[in-house]
């Protein structure tokens, strides 16, 4: 028998969505009705996968649907970033004009598809939840679609998004085809150094899952979809997508794949030397905040895949930690750009920021230790997050790596300073509008004092994460 | 009374001080009552440490009012302590940070809360680098370092400033990430980071040569060796002269005192084994930034450049593993924390009068400003070492110590000293003597009460400590003996164990 509790969050977050679609074609004006029910949803499933979290590991439907404690984590965290990201974004939207029921549904269905996602045992229900969220993102990119380049973002996404999801289940077909299943667990039991079209398989997942994480070289979608979609979506692109596809990255390499470490191993490392200096050299150029924030998040991904290259469960602990810092960060570096607005135009370019420390010293301060914190300067808790990988890397002996990572960090140190230079040191240009909204500000606040204050306390990410063991 | 955590309130009463400072309101009347707070404060954990340094008991090498938690569980312990010699580096941050904010009290015009709230950090940062007895809490106080310092060199520095903080910053940065990897090989290959336990159980020889090259990487950087040296002079340069005085006095010696405690102490072999680079870099260090001070015509870039060179005998001292060469550096250090100090309070005094650091631009100001000739002269005596200030007894000593391991390098190192008496002197001539021919010069004020009082305290310390080192002496000297004796039997054990094999 099934315990459909397990998958509770599935099914309540599907309802929801479905309920909200109704709410929102039946009654007249009910923008704010259903993006406050939908943040209520992702409260309510944020308690049931913490309640989840206690349980012992599950699979369902016939293996093919994995309750563990990898899932259950990135749920968590993926739906607390979700949450985040619907509160500080609803004045964003009403201000350009793009508040409208459709966002927050979609945003809904999004994640649930990220959640098949990360739960997914099974080469097919993988693809199904793949789509779901897949189909849902490009709408959300060309959410304002009067503006071209909004437009232009959704358009490249989906034909990108499309190739890589071809490359992806090219590849999942050529496992089925040279083992006979879709199961992962039925999958790693096949003795795979025999077959070399399973390699195949493997370096085309790779490349498709490259793709969603925009790891160097298949980054090229980031940096104009980041630019064009709403800064509120982006805020989204940059968090939640990359949890999904960083956790099914996990699962895909160690639980089905792992008997071909030796061969995945290379283009890991090479995946993520390549992101980190890639992310950190071509960052150091740009003049718009927000294609740097993407060559960042590029860089960034270095990092995360430079832990799963261990092949340990270390190195996937360390990842594991590595993203949720790194969401926080990100929530606090976009909360920041969703409060720079003067005469409600959001500011675009760098230099829209110079001298805000001037008169916004608070909005400032929040910025300078995101900053220092995305740079990975200790004592914040970006510096943990990098600590913690290359201590998983360094364990493997990974020297090169380690040493090619830390030296990244100094160059993306500089385009960091960049802009604290900015911030700080030059004359003031801008008054910036001053009022925002509450959720907004909680967003600012949280975040940032979890950058501050995690050292103080490290061991509650790194107790909870000591449950995830996959190998 | 021992279980006070004396020193985790020396590294938290400043923090606690900022915050409050932070969330003053900056109107005209608030300010005062930050700056007050500021002085305080910064009073406060000078009374403290030199309560600290009363208690301290000296007639032991181990480590004192030890704290030890757990801070990542399984991992890493909060584990700080003072030893006799980092105990004298806590009572220099302590010392100068109110000089400091003294000075910034009365000099700096806009942002000044700012300003103060980053000096009370450095300070906790700072101490906790001279306190922290494991290698990741280190770590992670040495690079925090790096935030407040950029700010200030950055925000109220002159007209390159964003040049040479950059360079600042991403030259420390580039030195400790290799550190890091460092660290992290040694807690994989010994099991630990806590450096207690590290000196009993040591570190793998085959190992040694690697590590101590990484760790050199970032001592280098900071301390600042040559050819690595290249961004303290522009740092300096545009600094403003409370943070000039921070970094030469303070920072300059976290590398130095890294050298001693992790190089020394954590890689006995490899120290041996790099001997002949570090003499060189230090000889180049000496002479050959000596030369390039002497042709300089900004003071605080001639200033800059001595400090290498005094480094440079630093660095020579350490690596002589010689009592005198090592307790030479550690008394070279202090002295050059007081005299650097006091010459760029110096500088900056001249500076606020005439904004201008150019030499050329005085001339015979001693007959306008004699109270000021007077304790510039005394300065510019401790920064050539001669004897009577606390310079000579550093260099004197660390001479010393090279003579017993290799004459020749003695011999160049002691070229140094003569160079450094040339570059000094021809500076105070050319800026203190002469006959006024500049206008501005005319009608110069002297110094002011604030002035009078950092400059005077510093004078009386680098002429009492010239005459009389015995407190310094006997608070190290135990340590030192230990370190040494420590130093030896991991060489001995290394050549009986050679044999053996």
């Amino acid at each position: 028998m099934i315990d459909l509790n397990l998958i509770a969050p599935e099914i309540f977050i599907s309802l929801s969505v479905m309920t909200l679609l109704m709410i929102g074609v039946f009654l007249k004006n009910s923008q704010r009705l259903v993006f406050n029910l939908s943040i209520l949803t992702l409260v309510i499933l944020l308690a049931v996968n913490i309640n989840i979290f206690q349980l012992p590991n599950n699979s369902l439907f016939g293996d093919s649907y994995q309750i563990d404690k990898l899932s259950t984590f990135m749920k968590i965290i993926m739906i607390v970033s979700g949450i985040f990201v619907l509160i500080s974004s609803s004045q964003y939207l009403k201000l350009e004009k793009i508040f409208k029921i459709e966002y927050p549904i979609l945003v809904l269905s999004s994640i649930l598809g990220m959640m098949v996602m990360i739960s997914s045992n099974d080469l097919i229900v993988f693809y199904i939840g793949l789509e779901l969220q897949s189909l849902a993102l490009y709408i959300l990119a060309t959410f304002k679609r009067n503006n071209i380049l909004s437009a232009e973002s959704g358009l490249k996404y989906f034909v990108l998004s499309a190739l890589s999801s071809g490359l992806l289940l090219y590849g999942c077909s050529l496992v089925y085809g040279f083992t006979g299943t879709t199961n992962f667990n039925t999958i790693s039991i096949i003795p795979q150094d025999q077959i070399y079209g399973i390699t195949f398989g493997v370096v085309f997942i790779i490349v498709g899952l490259a793709f969603k994480i925009s790891a160097v070289p298949f980054h090229m979608w980031a940096p104009d979809v980041y630019q064009g979609s709403p800064t509120s979506v982006t805020m989204f692109f940059a968090i939640l997508p990359k949890i999904a596809a960083i956790t099914v990255i996990i699962r895909f390499l160690y639980v089905p794949f792992y008997s071909l470490i030796d061969q995945w191993q290379m283009i890991i490392i090479f995946l993520s030397i390549a992101s980190m200096i890639f992310g950190s050299v071509a960052a150091i150029g740009q003049t718009k905040l927000k294609r740097l924030i993407a060559y960042s998040s590029i860089g960034h991904m270095g990092y995360a895949l430079a832990a799963l290259a261990t092949g340990t469960n270390e190195g996937i602990q360390s990842s594991i930690i590595y993203m949720t810092i790194y969401l926080v960060m990100n929530l606090a570096f976009f909360s920041c750009l969703l409060m720079l607005k003067k005469n409600s135009i959001y500011f675009e370019k760098i230099e829209d920021l110079s001298g805000l420390s001037k008169n916004h010293p608070m909005l400032s301060l929040s910025f300078l230790i995101v900053l220092f914190s995305l740079a990975g300067i200790p004592p914040l808790a970006g510096f943990f997050g990098k600590f913690y990988v290359f201590m998983a890397v360094i364990d493997q002996k990974l020297y090169t790596l380690a040493v090619i990572g830390l030296l990244a960090t100094v160059i993306s140190a500089f385009y960091y300073l960049r802009l604290i230079k900015i911030i700080y040191f030059d004359k003031p240009v801008n008054e910036i509008d001053k009022n925002n909204n509450p959720g907004l500000r909680i967003t600012l606040f949280l975040s940032t004092s979890f950058i501050v204050f995690f050292f103080v306390y490290p061991n509650g990410i790194t107790e909870f994460v000591k449950f995830i063991n996959l190998i | 009374m021992i279980d006070f955590p004396i020193l985790s309130a020396l590294i938290g009463l400043p923090i606690i001080g900022s915050i409050f400072i932070f969330f003053n309101k900056s109107n005209e009347s608030k300010l005062n009552s930050s700056k007050y707070l500021a002085i305080f404060v910064s009073l406060a954990n000078f009374l403290i440490s030199i309560y600290l340094w009363v208690i301290f008991d000296n007639s032991i090498s181990d480590f004192q009012f030890v704290e030890n938690r757990e801070w990542i569980k399984d991992f890493i312990n909060y584990n700080i302590g003072v030893d006799g010699i980092s105990i004298l580096f806590v009572l220099l941050t302590t010392f100068i940070t109110p000089l400091c904010v003294i000075s910034v009290c009365s000099t700096i015009k806009y942002r000044l809360k700012d300003f103060l709230i980053a000096i009370l950090l450095m300070e906790s940062l700072m101490v906790g680098v001279f306190c922290s007895l494991d290698l990741v809490i280190f770590y992670i106080f040495f690079e925090a370092g790096l935030i407040p310092m950029f700010l200030i060199i950055g925000v109220w520095g002159g007209e390159r400033r964003v040049y040479s903080a950059f360079k600042f910053f991403l030259y420390t940065l580039l030195g400790s990430v290799l550190m890091l990897v460092a660290i992290i090989s040694i807690y994989f290959i010994s099991g630990t980071t806590d450096i207690i336990k590290l000196f009993e159980i040591g570190i793998d020889p085959k190992y040694q040569n690697l590590l101590w090259l990484a760790f050199f990487s970032s001592f280098a950087v900071k301390t600042p060796m040559w050819p690595v040296h290249t961004w303290l002079p522009d740092a300096h340069v545009e600094a403003p002269t409370a943070g000039s005085v921070l970094l030469a006095a303070i920072l300059l010696k976290m590398a130095g005192y890294g050298f001693i405690r992790f190089s020394l102490g954590l890689f006995p072999l490899a120290s041996e084994y790099f001997v002949p680079l570090i003499y060189i870099l230090s000889l180049i260090a000496i002479i050959y930034t000596s030369m390039v001070a002497l042709m300089q015509d900004d003071m605080k870039k001639l200033i800059a450049y001595s400090s290498v060179a005094h480094m440079g005998f630093v660095t020579l001292g350490i690596f002589t593993f010689t009592q005198q060469g090592i307790e030479g550096s550690i008394f070279q250090m202090i002295s050059h924390g007081l005299v650097s100090a006091a010459l760029f309070f110096s500088v900056g005094v001249l500076y606020d009068r005439t904004h201008t650091r150019l030499i050329k631009d005085y001339g015979g100001i001693v007959s306008v400003i004699p109270k000021y000739a007077v304790v510039l002269m005394i300065f510019t005596l401790g920064g050539v070492g001669i004897p009577g200030t606390s310079g000579f007894v550093g260099e004197f000593l660390i001479l010393m110590g090279a003579f017993k391991k290799n004459i020749l390098v003695a011999m160049i190192a002691s070229l140094g000293v003569i160079i450094a008496a040339a570059y000094m002197l021809w500076m105070y001539k050319r800026v203190v003597f002469g006959t006024i021919t500049k206008e501005n010069l005319k009608n110069l004020s002297d110094l002011n009460k604030s002035e009078i009082l950092i400059l005077v305290s510093l004078a009386v310390l680098t002429i009492f400590f010239g005459f009389y080192p015995e407190p310094l002496v006997n608070s190290y000297e135990v340590s030192v003996n230990g370190l040494l004796d420590k130093h030896n039997l991991n060489i001995q054990n290394y050549s009986v164990d050679l044999k053996y094999d």
